[in-house]
This record gives C-alpha cells, sequence and structure tokens, in this order.
C-alpha cells in the first residue's frame, strides 16, 4: 500500500516554526549581524568585516576557556555516565522504595541552576560551610577560591551531584522497558551478571543513553550559573568557561562584536559536536541491530 | 516596528537570504520529489538530501573558520572552495 502524504499537516507546526524564530532564529541573526560590526553604543554601527573573528581564532584567551570547557565536559560524562547507570541498575523495580527512589533522584533537578551555586558555594566555606569545615578539620588543604585544582573539583562534583539524575532516571526508564522475557532466556541460558548487562541491559539502554550523553554534553559545554555563582570563573581564570567568558566580554567589557563573534564559534562547536555525537551513537546502534 | 536594532548590512541580508532561499529550494525539491533519496554514502550510513545540505552548510562554515585563521581575511577563495564541498557531499556522502 502506498503511503499518503498530507502536507496540509506542516500547518500544524506553523506554532512552533514562529516561536522558534521568535527566540532562536531572530536573535541568532542578530548576533551575526552583530560579528561583522563595532559599536560604541546608541544604536550605531561600523563596519568591521571579519577582523572579529580572526581576532577570537587568534585568542589565547579563547583557546583557554575551549580547551576548559572541553576537558570539563569530558570529565564529568564520564563521571555521570557509568555512575548514573550504576546507580539504575541498584534502584528496585517494583515495590514500595521505587517512588521513595525516584523522588529522591528527581531532587537535585528541580533545584534552580542558580540556587545549587549557592548552596555548594555555602557548602564548601571553612567557617560556616559543612564540607569546608570538616575538611578544615581533618587537616585538608581546601579552599575553592585560592586554589584552581580546588576549585575544579568543586565545580566537578557540585555537577555530578546536580546532574547524574538525569543520567539515573533516562537509564532507568530504559531499564524497567526490558521485557521481563529476556531475563528468564538468559537465566536458562546460564548467563553471567556481565552478560546480561552487556547483551540484554546496554542494547536496550542504548536510547535513552543516547539522549543522556547528548543532553549532558550540550548542557555542560554551555555551562554559566553554577560556576559563576561559586567560583566567578577563578580563581585567576582557572574556571573561566565559554560563556563565562563569553558573557565578560559581551557585557563586563561591551565588546558586542567579539562577543557575537566568539558566540558564533561557540555554535558552530556544539552544533557539530552534538551532530557527530548523535550520527556516531545512532549508526552504532543500528550497527548493534 | 523598525529593525535597527538587529544593524542589518547587505552582506548579512544576502548571507540570510541564500539560507533562506536554500531552505525554500529544498522544500520544494522535497514536494517534487518526496522521500528526502536516503541512500549510503562514502560515510557508509544513511543520509537523506536533508542531512546533505546540513552537512555541507556546517562544514562551509568551518572552512570559512580554518581560512580565517591560517589563511587571511579575504574569503573569495574559501567560498569556491565551500561549493565544491558541497558538491562532494551532495555527490558522494
Amino acid at each position: 500500500m502506498e503511503k499518503t502524504w498530507n502536507n496540509k499537516a506542516w500547518f500544524m507546526v506553523l506554532p512552533v516554526l514562529l516561536l522558534v524564530a521568535f527566540s532562536a532564529v531572530i536573535p541568532l541573526m542578530t548576533v551575526v549581524n552583530y560579528s561583522v560590526q563595532d559599536t560604541f553604543g546608541n544604536n550605531e554601527f561600523f563596519w568591521a568585516g571579519t577582523e572579529w573573528f580572526e581576532e577570537v581564532l587568534a585568542s589565547e584567551r579563547f583557546h583557554d576557556a575551549l580547551f576548559r570547557n572541553l576537558a570539563f565536559s569530558l570529565i564529568i560524562l564520564a563521571i555521570e555516565v557509568p555512575l548514573g547507570i550504576a546507580i539504575a541498575l541498584a534502584m528496585p523495580r517494583s515495590g514500595f522504595w521505587v517512588p521513595v527512589c525516584l523522588v529522591l533522584m528527581a531532587l537535585p533537578l528541580l533545584i534552580p541552576w542558580n540556587v545549587v551555586g549557592t548552596i555548594w558555594q555555602v557548602f564548601g566555606r571553612a567557617d560556616i560551610g559543612l564540607l569546608g569545615h570538616t575538611l578544615a578539620y581533618l587537616g585538608i588543604p581546601y579552599n575553592y577560591t585560592q586554589d584552581p585544582v580546588a576549585a575544579w573539583i568543586t565545580v566537578i562534583v557540585m555537577d555530578v551531584w546536580h546532574w547524574t539524575s538525569l543520567v539515573v532516571l533516562l537509564c532507568y526508564a530504559g531499564l524497567v522497558s526490558i521485557p521481563e522475557a529476556y531475563y528468564q532466556a538468559a537465566k536458562i541460558d546460564g548467563a553471567s551478571r556481565w552478560s546480561v548487562f552487556r547483551y540484554i541491559q546496554l542494547p536496550k539502554m542504548h536510547r535513552v543513553l543516547l539522549i543522556a550523553v547528548l543532553l549532558r554534553f550540550m548542557d555542560s559545554f554551555m555551562i554559566y550559573t553554577e560556576p559563576f555563582v561559586v567560583t566567578g570563573g577563578g580563581p585567576g581564570n582557572s574556571t573561566t568557561f565559554l560563556s563565562i567568558d563569553l558573557v565578560k566580554m559581551a557585557i563586563g567589557q561591551f565588546d558586542l562584536g567579539p562577543a557575537a563573534a566568539m558566540s558564533i564559534v561557540y555554535f558552530l562547536i556544539v552544533l557539530a559536536l552534538s551532530w557527530v555525537f548523535y550520527t556516531v551513537m545512532t549508526n552504532y546502534g543500528q550497527d548493534e541491530r | 516596528m523598525t529593525l535597527s536594532w538587529m544593524a542589518w548590512t547587505w552582506p548579512t541580508a544576502i548571507f540570510f537570504i541564500t539560507i533562506f532561499g536554500l531552505l525554500i529550494g529544498m522544500g520544494v525539491w522535497e514536494y517534487a520529489v518526496p522521500g528526502g533519496s536516503p541512500r549510503v554514502g562514502i560515510l557508509r550510513f544513511e543520509t537523506t538530501r536533508g542531512d546533505r545540505l546540513f552537512v555541507s552548510l556546517l562544514g562551509s562554515a568551518f572552512i570559512c573558520l580554518f581560512w580565517l585563521g591560517l589563511v587571511g581575511p579575504s574569503l573569495w577563495w574559501a567560498l569556491a572552495l565551500c561549493l565544491g564541498y558541497a558538491l562532494c557531499v551532495f555527490r558522494w556522502v
């Protein structure tokens, strides 16, 4: 039977297209316009051509922020994905504890980003924070305002605390959708715990893991609020990620042209990496099937 | 409503008209030949013509960035390279 094509259905997506146009496309077009001009305010612009792009591409400040951001994203993915899978595997599949675990897991996700930053900022302080005070009591040197390593550890642990739950909930959704017959068949075949995980659970979680990795990568690559609240990008520039640097440039220095050029380069990197992630993981799944 | 806050210039306007023109062209192509012409090319996974346009545009953006970073500010040769790249993508990817 031939498939029916009804192009009138396109009208149903018009409201979404309008919304995306006003919230994303028009601002993006404006940023492109700003990236080739210079302004001193008062809505007056002067043509600069590709000058800002050349400046950004040659800028050590941009390279450093990009490297820090990539390192941060890779570290949190390396921690959150295996940890999320492990917690999801350990969670009960039925009974009283299921809703309890789900609510506990969802709690960090419900807290606004700036509140998470404030919680960890206070938590890590040696004078009033539980973590900082305990570490000082144990004689472990820890000061996230002066030591770059401590600042990085704080930002990473904070992100893991905030977002591992998302990976857990997605993996758990994948796990509970596996029919019991699969486990029974594995038991009859005498499959080990590792074999059950490798050949039943992991392939069945593949789709949700794809979403989890994509969401966490994009989100961590665009992280702003939490590190800004905790460290303000410091000490020095040690936790200045791309978005923090961008805001410093655009709002702090009012360099709208270079900031627009930097945001376009940033956007293209996010787009390219997300496409690579998506394509590789989607096609990996097709090979598996 | 004035659009002066968007700081339009002719080069950027031409850029966006080209992009929207490409999207409209793809829509017309899809209307004429529905289904997206999926095929497996040199990347060894299935792509539709929409995928090929996306890869062409994204790759072209990076070609221009590399050109600016490594060669110089004049982008005419980079544009020619982008067109060649897009043709290769539509032919072989």
